[in-house]
């Protein structure tokens, strides 16, 4: 489903040079000018948005590795390395301690870096379509 | 069972429900009311009744019963539980509630145009949403059943007439004050004995979760045998049992071996190790049934869209996250105890009653017991109620806008009695399922169902309707399949009953390829405004 997009990628910034220069030689007032293109799915408009599509999928696929590997790896470490489950910690064996208490927190602080994160890469975007005139 | 503050608790907890529901019914006067609260709750309060509606039976009972029962390895089942919201974060919350989609099947028309598609998602909202709301009215009759004596079907009956009134009447609402409150209920109704119990555990010398040579147990303790079982004596003599067999204990004695049930203290304790290929097929199709089925969970979704915009949806999602993980730090502690207390629930199999029953055995027969006892059947009642109120409102939504064809309050009002009468019939015949594992098979059907098609709807521009279609009825069908078979079939071993009773590790690859692949044969389907509905899924609101 990635690849599907790929072909932009190395496009978008051309594009979005082209919109700077066309919008300072145009005498419409600026902040207009992307959001129409956006709304009206010109190229330009197009290529904006799967770029931010892109990185929101992408940042979104990162942090999802992040899990799948931080948690999803360890069944399989548990199943190969049997003494690693017969640590204790404060009397208690790991796995209990890392499953039953410490992946809570774990899946919290994910969560809380995506939103902010993901919030950036939309201000990013605003900040692109809205930028003043130079 | 003696306890004369069980009954009050529960009836409070109805009433209150009911209470709240009609203080909400008088501000919910349009449909949208109705369908999705106006979309004027605040994020706070909506968090919360996200996690108060999520937080169901299989949550407050089910999960320290598996755990009491089999130990380290079904950990991944709150794990897992707590996960799927992080993946719903991570790749539908915003673009969902941006969407502008009342439920699922209005996110299929919507994405890609087709009523077809949008006849195959009600379907498959309303079966998983029924094959989700039989388990909770079970575990309301054997609650009641447990702590009242009463009949199995009144709890049932009880829970499903209430919640049915309910949501006919207010609506979600109503709905959204009443799952907040529940979801502080439960909080409470689990942390306070939580913490009275791990301090009777400190006043009894910190007696060992697993000693050396099983459990055993601390009281002189007369078991009443339910299901024919075969026991393992400590002498290893095999002594077959019948229902309604009296097995009396002495107190110090082990706990005999029963089939079924980790008693050997290192299976319990230790997480299944590489001998065991089927456990860790077990494990990892458990996850990932867990982590991506929550996304397709029609009560789920549904609470979105009463979230202002995008960005609130991913914060309330966040604070869910954190509410619901907070939550599933205690069901361990009711499972470990449990072993110490009451390890007689592993030779009569109702491990699913050990939260209810823990308080009353650690902490005797007085009025602090009592009173926990209470606390935790209420909170109980809370779960049932909640879950139940949240399906039922999402089963109600898509039959009275898909199958019944008009968006009226009386309509919707129709539609969920309906809803609510189908599953009651189901869950007063078939008293033999077990709660968690009825509520496993409704996450795989979800995870192999809606999560590929709400991923791929909102990420990939190629998708279309026809293989939206293909890969629903292939890989949901393939696992709501493997769910008939496992429930009604005949008892399987080895690889196919694996296979079958987790099936998620393959549906969900499947309904994936299968989806990616017939969009790609049919290209040229590919709706024209693509490029419209991503605009209007991922521009963040300032450009609004």
């Amino acid at each position: 489903m990635i690849a599907a997009d790929d072909r932009v990628s190395a496009r978008t910034r051309i594009v979005l040079a082209e919109v700077v220069r066309r919008e300072s030689d145009s005498e419409h007032p600026r902040t207009e000018h992307p959001r129409t293109e956006l709304a009206e799915q010109t190229r330009v408009g197009e290529a904006l948005v799967r770029g931010l599509v892109r990185a929101q999928l992408s940042l979104a696929l990162r942090l999802w590795l992040v899990v799948a590997v931080g948690l999803g790896g360890l069944p399989w470490l548990f199943a190969i390395a049997p003494s690693v489950s017969r640590i204790t910690v404060l009397g208690v064996h790991l796995p209990w301690v890392l499953l039953g208490v410490l992946s809570f927190p774990f899946l919290v602080l994910v969560g809380w870096a995506y939103v902010r994160l993901a919030e950036r890469n939309e201000q990013d975007f605003t900040d692109l379509i809205q930028r003043p005139e130079r | 069972m003696g306890n004369g503050y069980v009954a009050p608790a529960i009836v409070a907890v109805t009433l209150i429900t009911i209470g709240i529901g009609f203080y909400g019914l008088r501000l919910a006067r349009t449909t949208s009311d109705f369908l999705v609260a106006s979309r004027a709750v605040s994020p706070t309060w909506n968090a919360a009744a996200i996690g108060g509606e999520y937080l169901s039976a299989a949550s407050f009972l089910g999960v320290a019963g598996l755990i009491l029962k089999h130990g380290v390895d079904v950990l991944w089942y709150p794990v897992g539980f707590a996960a799927g919201y992080l993946a719903l974060l991570l790749f539908v919350a915003a673009p969902l509630r941006r969407s502008g989609a009342f439920t699922l099947p209005d996110f299929c028309e919507l994405r890609l145009g087709s009523r077809r598609l949008r006849t195959l998602a009600t379907a498959f909202v309303i079966f998983i949403g029924w094959l989700y709301l039989v388990p909770q009215l079970q575990g309301a009759g054997l609650t009641m059943a447990t702590l009242t004596g009463s009949p199995y079907p009144l709890g049932a009956l009880l829970v499903a007439a209430v919640v049915t009134a309910n949501v006919a009447l207010g609506g979600m609402r109503a709905i959204t004050f009443v799952q907040a409150f529940q979801y502080w209920l439960k909080l409470t109704a689990l942390a306070v004995p939580a913490i009275f119990l791990v301090l009777q555990w400190q006043a009894d010398a910190r007696p060992a979760v697993t000693p050396p040579e099983g459990p055993t147990f601390r009281t002189a303790t007369t078991v009443v045998v339910d299901h024919p079982a075969t026991l393992t004596l400590p002498d290893g003599q095999l002594r077959q049992v019948r229902p309604g067999d009296e097995l009396t204990f002495a107190a110090g004695q082990p706990v005999p071996d029963v089939a079924g049930a980790a008693t050997d203290p290192a299976d319990w304790l230790l997480p299944s190790t590489g001998a065991d290929e089927q456990g860790l097929f077990t494990t990892y199709s458990l996850i990932i049934a867990t982590f991506l089925g929550t996304m397709g969970l029609p009560h789920v979704l549904a609470r979105f869209y009463t979230n202002p915009d995008g960005a609130a949806a991913r914060r309330s999602t966040l604070v869910v996250l954190a509410l619901v993980g907070a939550f599933y730090l205690l069901p361990t502690v009711y499972g470990a105890l449990g072993r110490i207390y009451t390890p007689h629930l592993l030779l009569t199999g109702e491990t699913d009653a050990v939260v209810l029953l823990l308080p009353g055995a650690a902490l005797g027969a007085g009025t602090t017991g009592r009173l926990l006892a209470a606390l935790v059947a209420a909170g109980a009642f809370a779960a049932f109620l909640s879950t139940s109120s949240g399906l039922l409102t999402s089963v109600a939504g898509v039959i009275s806008t898909d199958v019944l064809g008009r968006g009226s309050v009386r309509g919707f009002r129709l539609a969920t009695v309906l809803a609510g009468s189908v599953p009651t019939v189901f869950a007063l015949n078939v008293s033999g399922l077990e709660v968690s594992q009825v509520v496993g098979l409704a996450f795989a059907v979800a995870a192999s169902s809606f999560c590929p098609l709400l991923v791929l709807g909102i990420w990939w521009r190629g998708l279309t309707a026809r293989g939206a279609a293909v890969g629903v009825l292939v890989g949901g069908g393939a696992a709501a399949g493997a769910v008939l078979v496992t429930v009604l079939g005949p008892p399987l071993t080895g690889w196919p009953a694996a296979l079958l009773a987790q099936p998620a590790a393959w549906t969900v690859p499947l309904a994936f390829t299968v989806m990616v692949a017939v969009s790609t044969a049919t290209r040229r389907r590919v709706p024209t405004d693509v490029g419209t509905t991503m605009l209007r899924l991922h521009a963040p609101e300032a450009l609004r």
